[in-house]
This record gives structure tokens, C-alpha cells and sequence, in this order.
């Protein structure tokens, strides 16, 4: 099916530019603003992250620009695309992803920090496959989803089991890596995916039952290698790992909680230029957030981040297709699933676990892959409005 | 469509509460309890660092210095650091080790933690302080290990202020030492247990000790910020310290020196000397000028932390334990130089200064003989011939005399005791109250003490006397019949003051002790106006840029029991003992023309061993300004070892060669300095 707004647009220059100008007057603005404020906290949390590992060392934020730069880019440009011709492309786009991931285990791939999750690309960039796997597996699952048993509105049981299997290959294979927190962002994907798109309540409940019974009979026939059961009770539990997790979870908290009411200001943060908190820039900007902006800071955060989850799922509500009410309703679970985790982390009410914090965690494909996202919803928001 | 966004509308829900729950947490973590985060933050952020200030010194009355600081190169070792590494640090001190020429167990054993159990070496300061291993090493051995800094982490390599003794072993145990601060100072000390950390110092022993809280200064305190590694960001806050104040004393390091140099040479022309001591005071004041133990020792052994044997050594019989000043510590019989305070006594008794009394060669006390020395009889003389000549029959009858009016051996009511009571009013039998720490105080064997030292021994004694010392009486039955007697009678009548024990006391014999110190000091209050005074070794404190601080006062502490014309007749009698008595030989060519030296010898006997030989004098006899005593244990005769000692000391002080010649004087104006220097800002010194 083709829209008519892009046949129309093909026709004529003049008449093209009228349409993006259309288009830009029925992007939701307040989605962008939100997204773009708290790109300029980012910058500012990065830069004073980083600004002490040498002296005038201003390398990893200029990076961290220039990605946001680039994400935008690439926004605009999904933007511009009709949503229903990423669905064509869906399949594609998660074969490449599951490349990515096939190639990162290979000798090509990188391990940072015990996980082999990189694909380095010389010039100090890096890319890493992990991260756009969550977008290619929106894509396939909502484009899976999206055709309706016949005279019914739920998804046909054939499209739910191909759904399971190809979400069950891609976590198996970031679990290879090991990367258990992106394994669960898979799996809040796939389910999202699977209640957004109207599945029967008692189907839901046996999959988590089922899903409940294979990690218990994985735990229990001990498959799994003691490292890695290691890695998971760590997960649950910090207290199993006071040195490595509990010394991250004191400091952060520490720092969080000197930032106060008002913050000590920007460059102000003790905490922050003594590094006491590890992976500051990446996991742990919200830190530098609390430390310095304070609570009106933290709290102003996290109501952007709210801004825009909401925004979407209004999106999604508005959405007239079932792809794009699938894909931007799972796109908002996996969002406000990464910032609860992320900033319930360094306020101690999670488990510490390694995900970034969507548009404030420096990073170059998290960074891509959120902006995409939230292009991604703009279209729909632009072509698939009741 | 729709059940999907009933279920959209869901999600929105549980969105919004978990956003509503983050916020109400960042709300508790960030208001509520935001300064308890903060201050556990500042804990992790900061470091206080403790900036040990700069020990006072201490000078001598012309403003020598007598100890002073000096930097020097010491090596650290955070234990903390090596704690964590999987060896325990264990290769760190290897590499440690062969840097600096020492076995690596050593330096293990340098950073254990003392405790009750754990001998030295050990570390007495806090655990997280970094704990100095080695002081003193070379700009080469330093530079070795602050290149590789990787090879040795936890290794640091720091200038240190430690004490420097210019004279050497010059006046070492009255100087005294410093050693870490142990916790239990630490606690005894008020507010300053937060300022203290391991590598301060606190005076032991001498001047050191007593001067402590002064010489210290106060610490200052330096805020550091520092990253998650403990590298220094920059300082937060500083307090700055306060240096300690200077210490100026009343010794003459010239002085001390030919004090020190004096008795080692009487002690090596005395084959069986143990030991020996001087005493230089000024006369009217009771200012230390001198004041010297042998055997001594080199105070560099301190310096980093004394090593094990070292520090056995010391204490050990086999040195001499030259950590002990002889001079207030040494408790010694008297001997003849204690009968200036038995001739107090008889006046004070009724015996007329101008009478003669009979001094026979032998005295009988109630069934005993006492001899005179060689059991001489002299004839009849007066009390001053007696003590110029050293009569000791005089002295034992009028002993007995007076033990008879007290009732003998069971006196009803309460006995006089003048002999004891007199020499307690020259200060023996307490300590002398000088600035320093452990003084002995001598003993006074009257009739109370007698009874208190009987009620000590008196169960041991009954059961020999029960037992018969059976082992013994196969061997030896005469000795242990003996015994076995004695043991009845100590037993039986061991709170008996006997006549013998009164006649012994008053020649300075028997269970009479004194120190030299006690033994100078009285001699300073007979000589001068007849105040007993606490001698007193610092003269003044100074802030280092000369401000004065305070002065230190001598206090007196009482007055002689005998009237002014008594000291003056006594003065007299000892006025001649130099030049015509018992010294008359060891002070032959002495230029008593131009410096008349008055004094009395002593020569005790202690039993199974050598006689400890005495000198006590004054001089000039005039107007005396010296007061000085010296002591040669098993040094033989008075006049043998001890007077040619202080002959020297005089030489010296006045600048005479032994023909009478002379000299360079140590003392320039022949007398003690009126007033403590005074420290121009410039440092130089005015009087």
C-alpha cells in the first residue's frame, strides 16, 4: 500500500516542498523539544564528566556532538521516510542487525568491559551491534504482528511463534556476548510487542509461564557456565558483589544525594571531578545530573524523559495502522523500561545493570538508535493520524 | 484496535506511576536525606592530612642549640595499599628491601600493629597513616624508587623533620628522645587525638618528655580533595600549624662536656666503675649547668625507629644501661658528703657549735664496735675539725645519744628522730621536683620505714627462720645457722630501729640512699641562703621568632632547719676540706688563690661491692656560684675518683690547665648567666 502523501509528493518540486513544510507543521513538536533539551543536558552532563580525564580534555564531548548531530540527521531522515515502507524493509534491516550480532561474537568483534559487544571501526569510533538489534527487532516483530487473524483483531498464532523465535535467536545471541541487560530489553521488546498487538490474556500469562519454566530448567540443569550465573545473581542481588556493583551503587547514590535541592552547579560536582563514580558518562550520567542540577535538575530530567514517553504513546494511541500503533507502543516500553532501570539504578531502588539512559548516556549507536526511534515515531505520527 | 489502545491506555498508567516514583525517590535521596549523602560524600571526596609542625629546640644558656632538626629522606608504606594486593605486597617489599639494603622480613615486621603482645619492631601509630620503614636514606636509594613508582605502589618517599643532637651523646638522658606517639598517649592527651596521626612524635623521657606539649607546637590540617585513586586534586581548606616554641636551658654545653668528659676519665682510672654521674648548679639559683650520666650512648639510635637489639642493649646490664641518668635516677649511699646534715642535727639537738668532742678510734654502740675510717683516733676536736678531717665516732655517738633520748629500741610516745627529720628537711628521702620525668627519691631509713619495710618482708623471713635454709645447712652449716639467726631476728624485731642502724645513718651509710641531683641541691641551700629549691633545667620558652613566652620559675620548696651562723659554720668546715681535709691531695696545684673550692668527699661502702665514691662542693667558697657534685659508683675512695672529677669540671669551668695555668673557661664570666639569652627576630642572641 502506498500513501497517497508520497505519490502526491513524487509528482512536483513545488508541490514536495509544500508537503515538508506540512510535515514539519504536524511533527509533534513537543516530542522534539523534549528530545532536544535533553540533548543539551546531555552534552553539558558528558562534557563535565569527562572534562577531568586530561587536562582541556573536551575530545569525548565534541564525539558526543557530533553524534547527536548525526542522530538528528538520521531523525529528520526517517522522518521523512513513510512508515509503511520501513515495514517493507523490515525483514532486511533485522537480517543485517542479526549480522551484526553474528559478526561481534566473530574474532571481528571487540570485548570492553567482559562483554564482546563491539565492532570496532577504527578512529575511535565503534559500533555496536546490540543496540540497533532493539530497533531492527521493533520493526520485525510489529511488522510480524501487524496483519490480524482474519476477522479478528488479534495477531495470528503463525506470526506469534515466528515472533518468538526470531526475538528467542536475537537474545540468544546478545547473551552470548554476555549482555544480559540488552537481552532484557529484547524481551520487554517482544513482550510489549506481543500485549501492544491485542494477544489473548491467557496466551500472555502461559508465555510468561513457559518463559518462567525454561529459565528455571536452564538454571537448574546448570547449562550455564558458574561466571555466568555469577553475572545473573549479581544482578538481582548487588550484595553478592559489594566491591564491584556495591561500591558503584554507594558512590552513586553519594553522589546523587549531595547534589541537594539546587546542585552544586555546573563543574561544581565534587564527586564528579574526584571519578568516584565508575562509567560516569555512559551508565551513570544521571549522576552528574543529580550532583549538579540538583533535585529541580533530576526531577526536570525526568520529566523530559516523561514528555517524550508520553508523546509517543499518545502517538501510538493516535496511530490509525496496526504496525505503527505496534511500533511505537513498543517502542515507549522499551524507552521507559531502559530510564526506569537506568535512573532506579543510581537512586538505589534497582539492580545495577549496564544500560545506558535513552538521549543522556554518551554513546554512539544508543545515540542513533534512540534518535531513529524517535524519527521513527514522527512519521507515524505524521502519516497514521486518526 | 481498540483493546489494543485499552491496553496503550494501561501502559500509560504504569508509566506515569513509575515515573511518579522515581521522582518521590530523588526526592527522599536528594532532599530528605541529602546531607547525610552529602557529608559521605565529602568523606570519600576528601582526605585530611596532617602536617606534623616543626619541634621546637632546645638550646643551652648561650644559645647553642643542644637539639635541633634536620630533614631527612624517610621511606613510607601505606600498609592499606599493600593489603590489597594479592600478595599481601609481599614482592613490593622484596624489591623494597633490596632498595635499601635491608631484609624485607624486617620491614614486615616494622608495619605490624603493637600491641600487648607484639614486641618491637612494630608500628605504634594509626593503621591508616603510611608508616615510615626506613629514615634517613640517600637522595640515590629515594630517587630509585620515586622513578618506578609502578614497581612500588604504596611506596612513598618523603623529606622528614627528625632530631638532630649536635653535641652528640652530650647530655643524652637528660635531653631525652622522641618515638611515635603510642594511642594510649594519644587518649591521655585531650584534644588532640583528632590532630594526631602516626608520624608525630612525643618526647620520652628527659626534657623531651616534660617539655612535650610545648616543644610540640600544634599540627596543622590540610583539606584535601582527591579522585577515586588518591591523587590530589587541590586543597580544600588548610589550617595552618603552629611551630613549637624553643626551649632554653639553664646547661652550658661546654660545661656539660667537661662534666661528661671528666667522669668518663674517672671512670676509666676506677678499674671496677659501673657507672657514674655530675651535677653542676648554680649555686644561688639551683639552675642545671650540667648534668652527666656514664655510661652514655649516641641518640642517632632513634632516629627511623630503633631496631630490636638496639633497643635490648640498652636496657641490658652488659652497656651499663646508659638510657638511665645516674645523676636523679641513681639512688646511692652517700657516704661522709651526708654528714653536713648530720652536724645540722646536733645543733639542732643542742650540741654547742663552739664545743670539742672526743673523736676515738673506736665508738661502742651499745655492744658493737663502730670504727673510725682505718680506726684512726684523732683526739678531741671541734665539729668543724670533724668534718674537715671526716671523724666518724663523733657522728656515731651523738647518733646513739640521740637514739637513747628517743627511748631506744621501743620509744614510748613519739620519738624525734632529729637525724631523719634534719636530713628529710634537706630534701633526701623525696624527689628533688626537677623538669624531669622518673626522678628517684632516694630513701631515709627512720624508724617508720623500718616498720613499713619489715610488714614487706617479714613473712619471707619468718619461714626461713622456720625452715632453717635446709638446702643450705648441708653445705654450709655455719652460714646457714647464721642465716637462719638473722632471719629469726628480722623476723622477731625487724620493725626495730637498732642503735647500729642510727650510727650507720648518720656517716651516710647502711640503708641511707641519695641521689646526686638531691645531694647538689642541698648542698646549694647550705652554701647559699639557705632555700631548698626545685632544680630547674629550662630557663625560658620562645616562639621561634624569639617572643618570649614564659620564663621558668625555680620554685623553693623549704627552708633548712638551722639558723644562718649554723650554715656559715658548717660552710667554713667544708670550706677546707679542699685545701687541707680529705681533697687536700686530689686538688694539689689547683690555683685555690684565685678560686677557693669548698666540698666534702664521701667514700660508702655497699655491700659485695667496690665503695661508691663521692665529691660535693661549692665554689668559690667567698660567694659560692657553683654547686658541684660528682659520683663514681664502685669508684673507690672519695678522694680517688670522684674530687679529681670535679677538679676537672672547676678546671674547666674557669679555664685552669691541671698545673694552674690559664685556659680557654667555658663559663667567660666565671659565674652562671643571670638571664636566659634573648633571640633577636634575627636570630642573633642578646643577654
Amino acid at each position: 500500500m502506498v500513501s497517497r502523501a508520497v505519490a502526491a509528493a513524487d509528482r512536483s518540486f513545488g508541490r514536495r516542498a509544500a508537503g515538508v513544510a506540512a510535515q514539519v507543521r504536524r511533527a509533534d513538536g513537543v516530542l522534539a523539544v523534549a528530545v532536544l533539551a535533553l540533548a543539551v543536558i546531555s552534552v553539558l552532563a558528558v562534557w563535565s564528566s569527562t572534562r577531568t580525564w586530561a587536562p582541556g580534555a573536551t575530545g569525548l564531548v565534541k564525539k558526543h556532538i557530533l553524534n547527536l548531530g548525526v542522530g538528528t540527521a538520521l531523525a529528520v531522515a526517517v522522518t521523512a521516510v513513510n512508515h509503511r515502507v520501513m515495514r517493507a524493509y523490515a525483514p532486511l534491516v533485522y537480517l543485517v542487525a542479526l549480522a551484526g550480532l553474528v559478526l561481534v561474537i566473530t574474532p571481528v568483534g571487540s570485548e570492553v568491559n567482559g562483554a564482546h559487544s563491539w565492532i570496532m571501526l577504527g578512529g575511535g569510533f565503534a559500533f555496536q551491534p546490540s543496540e540497533f538489534a532493539k530497533l531492527a527487532l521493533v520493526l520485525m516483530l510489529a511488522t510480524l504482528l501487524a496483519q490480524p487473524a482474519e476477522g479478528s483483531d488479534r495477531p495470528r498464532g503463525a506470526d506469534v511463534l515466528v515472533g518468538l523465535v526470531v526475538a528467542a535467536v536475537t537474545m540468544g545471541l546478545v547473551m552470548f556476548q554476555p549482555d544480559f541487560g540488552t537481552t532484557m530489553v529484547l524481551g520487554v521488546i517482544t513482550a510489549s510487542a506481543l500485549v501492544v498487538s491485542g494477544m489473548r490474556k491467557r496466551w500472555l500469562v502461559l508465555l510468561v509461564l513457559a518463559v518462567a519454566g525454561a529459565g528455571l530448567a536452564v538454571w537448574r540443569l546448570e547449562v550455564l557456565e558458574p561466571y555466568q550465573v555469577a553475572r545473573f545473581t549479581a544482578f538481582l542481588d548487588p550484595s553478592t558483589d559489594p566491591r564491584g556493583v556495591g561500591y558503584n551503587s554507594t558512590q552513586s547514590l553519594n553522589a546523587v544525594g549531595s547534589g541537594r535541592v539546587f546542585g552544586k552547579g555546573l563543574f561544581g560536582g565534587g564527586q564528579t571531578m574526584g571519578r568516584f563514580v565508575p562509567e560516569q558518562h555512559t551508565d551513570f550520567i544521571f549522576t552528574v545530573v543529580g550532583e549538579e542540577f540538583g533535585f529541580l535538575g533530576s526531577a526536570t530530567v525526568v520529566v523530559l524523559l516523561g514528555v517524550v514517553l508520553l508523546r509517543a504513546l499518545r502517538i501510538a494511541r493516535r496511530c490509525e495502522d496496526r504496525f505503527g500503533l505496534i511500533a511505537a507502543g513498543t517502542i515507549v516500553c522499551w524507552l521507559a523500561f531502559q530510564t526506569f532501570i537506568n535512573v532506579g539504578m543510581t537512586i538505589g531502588i534497582m539492580p545495577i545493570t549496564g544500560l545506558p539512559l535513552p538521549f543522556l548516556s554518551y554513546g554512539g549507536t544508543a545515540t542513533f538508535t534512540n534518535m531513529i526511534a524517535i524519527g521513527l515515531l514522527q512519521a507515524i505520527n505524521l502519516r497514521a493520524r486518526l | 484496535m481498540i483493546r489494543m489502545r485499552r491496553r496503550l491506555v494501561a501502559l500509560q498508567l504504569l508509566m506515569v506511576s513509575l515515573l511518579v516514583l522515581l521522582i518521590a525517590r530523588l526526592w527522599q535521596v536528594q532532599v530528605v536525606d541529602g546531607a547525610k549523602y552529602a557529608a559521605a560524600a565529602t568523606e570519600t571526596r576528601t582526605r585530611e592530612v596532617v602536617v606534623p609542625a616543626v619541634r621546637g629546640r632546645i638550646l643551652d644558656s648561650a644559645g647553642r642549640p643542644l637539639v635541633r632538626n634536620r630533614t631527612t629522606l624517610v621511606i613510607s608504606v601505606d600498609r592499606t595499599e599493600l593489603g590489597r594486593m594479592e600478595d599481601g605486597g609481599r614482592a613490593v617489599l622484596e624489591r623494597l628491601g633490596a632498595v635499601l639494603g635491608r631484609d624485607p622480613e624486617e620491614l614486615r615486621l616494622r608495619m605490624r600493629p603493637c600491641d600487648a603482645k607484639v614486641s618491637r619492631p612494630c608500628w605504634a601509630g594509626s593503621p591508616h597513616q603510611p608508616i615510615p620503614v626506613d629514615a634517613d636514606v640517600s637522595t640515590a636509594q629515594a630517587l630509585q624508587i620515586m622513578e618506578r613508582r609502578e614497581l612500588f605502589p604504596g611506596v612513598s618517599a618523603e623529606t622528614q623533620a627528625v632530631r638532630d643532637h649536635p653535641g652528640g651523646s652530650a647530655a643524652v638522658q637528660a635531653l631525652g628522645y622522641l618515638q611515635p606517639v603510642t594511642k594510649e598517649e594519644l587518649e591521655r592527651r585531650e584534644g588532640l587525638k583528632a590532630e594526631f596521626s602516626g608520624v608525630d612524635m612525643a618526647g620520652r623521657d628527659g626534657l623531651e618528655e616534660v617539655y612535650d606539649d610545648e616543644l610540640r607546637g600544634t599540627p596543622g590540617r590540610r583539606r584535601v580533595q582527591v579522585d577515586r585513586l588518591g591523587r590530589v586534586l587541590g586543597v580544600e581548606h588548610e589550617t595552618p600549624g603552629k611551630p613549637g616554641l624553643t626551649l632554653i636551658t639553664s646547661l652550658d654545653a661546654k660545661v656539660q662536656a667537661v662534666a661528661e668528659k671528666a667522669i668518663a676519665e674517672a671512670m676509666k682510672s676506677a678499674p671496677k666503675a659501673d657507672g657514674a654521674a655530675a651535677v653542676v648548679l648554680d649555686a644561688r639559683t639551683s639552675r642545671v649547668i650540667a648534668l652527666a650520666s656514664a655510661p652514655t650512648y649516641d641518640p642517632k639510635v632513634w632516629a627511623g625507629g630503633i631496631r630490636e637489639e638496639e633497643y635490648e642493649r640498652l636496657l641490658s646490664d652488659e652497656a651499663g644501661k646508659p638510657l638511665v641518668s645516674r645523676a636523679i635516677k641513681g639512688e646511692f649511699a652517700p657516704g661522709s658528703t651526708f654528714k653536713m646534715s648530720s652536724v645540722a642535727a646536733m645543733f639542732r639537738a643542742g650540741y654547742p657549735m663552739n664545743g670539742r668532742y672526743n673523736c676515738p678510734g673506736v665508738y661502742m654502740v651499745g655492744s658493737r664496735a663502730f670504727h673510725n675510717f682505718r680506726g684512726r683516733s684523732l683526739g678531741s676536736m671541734t665539729l668543724h675539725t670533724a668534718l674537715v678531717k671526716s671523724c666518724d665516732t663523733i657522728f656515731y655517738r651523738a647518733a646513739y645519744e640521740q637514739w637513747l633520748k628517743d627511748g631506744g629500741l621501743r620509744p614510748k610516745g613519739k620519738p624525734k628522730e632529729v637525724m631523719a627529720r634534719t636530713a628529710r628537711a634537706f630534701g633526701f628521702g623525696r624527689p628533688t621536683g626537677v623538669d624531669l620525668p622518673g626522678e628517684s627519691p632516694g630513701r631515709i631509713p627512720d624508724r617508720a620505714w623500718k616498720k613499713r619495710t619489715w610488714a614487706a618482708t617479714k613473712d619471707v623471713n619468718c619461714k626461713n627462720a622456720e625452715d632453717g635454709y635446709r638446702d643450705l645447712a648441708k653445705t654450709d652449716g655455719g652460714r646457714a645457722a647464721f642465716l637462719t639467726r638473722l632471719a629469726h631476728e628480722n623476723c622477731l624485731e625487724g620493725y626495730l630501729l637498732r642503735p647500729g642502724d642510727a650510727a650507720n645513718f648518720s656517716i651516710g651509710q647502711g640503708d641511707v640512699l641519695v641521689t646526686p641531683l638531691q645531694l647538689a641541691a642541698a648542698y646549694a641551700a647550705l652554701v647559699t641562703d639557705g632555700r631548698l629549691r626545685s632544680p630547674r633545667l629550662g630557663w625560658a620558652l620562645v616562639e621561634p621568632d624569639g617572643t618570649k613566652v614564659r620564663e621558668i620559675e625555680v620554685p623553693v620548696r623549704g627552708t633548712l632547719p638551722i639558723s644562718a651562723a649554723e650554715r656559715a659554720y658548717i660552710k667554713r668546715a667544708l670550706s677546707q676540706v679542699a685545701s687541707d681535709g680529705t681533697a687536700a691531695g686530689a686538688f694539689q696545684g689547683f690555683p685555690m688563690k684565685k678560686v677557693r673550692i669548698g666540698g666534702k668527699t664521701g667514700t660508702a661502702e655497699v655491700y659485695g661491692k667496690a665503695d661508691t665514691s663521692w665529691f660535693a662542693s661549692f665554689a668559690p667558697v667567698e660567694d659560692p656560684r657553683f654547686v658541684v657534685v660528682a659520683m663514681v659508683s664502685q669508684g673507690g675512695l672519695g678522694s680517688a675518683a670522684a674530687a679529681p672529677a670535679v677538679r676537672k669540671i672547676y678546671e674547666g669551668i674557669y679555664g685552669f690547665t691541671p698545673k694552674g695555668k690559664p685556659a680557654p673557661k667555658a663559663l667567660p664570666a666565671g659565674a652562671p648567666p643571670a638571664r636566659p639569652p634573648v633571640i633577636k627576630k634575627d636570630g642573633t642572641l642578646t643577654w
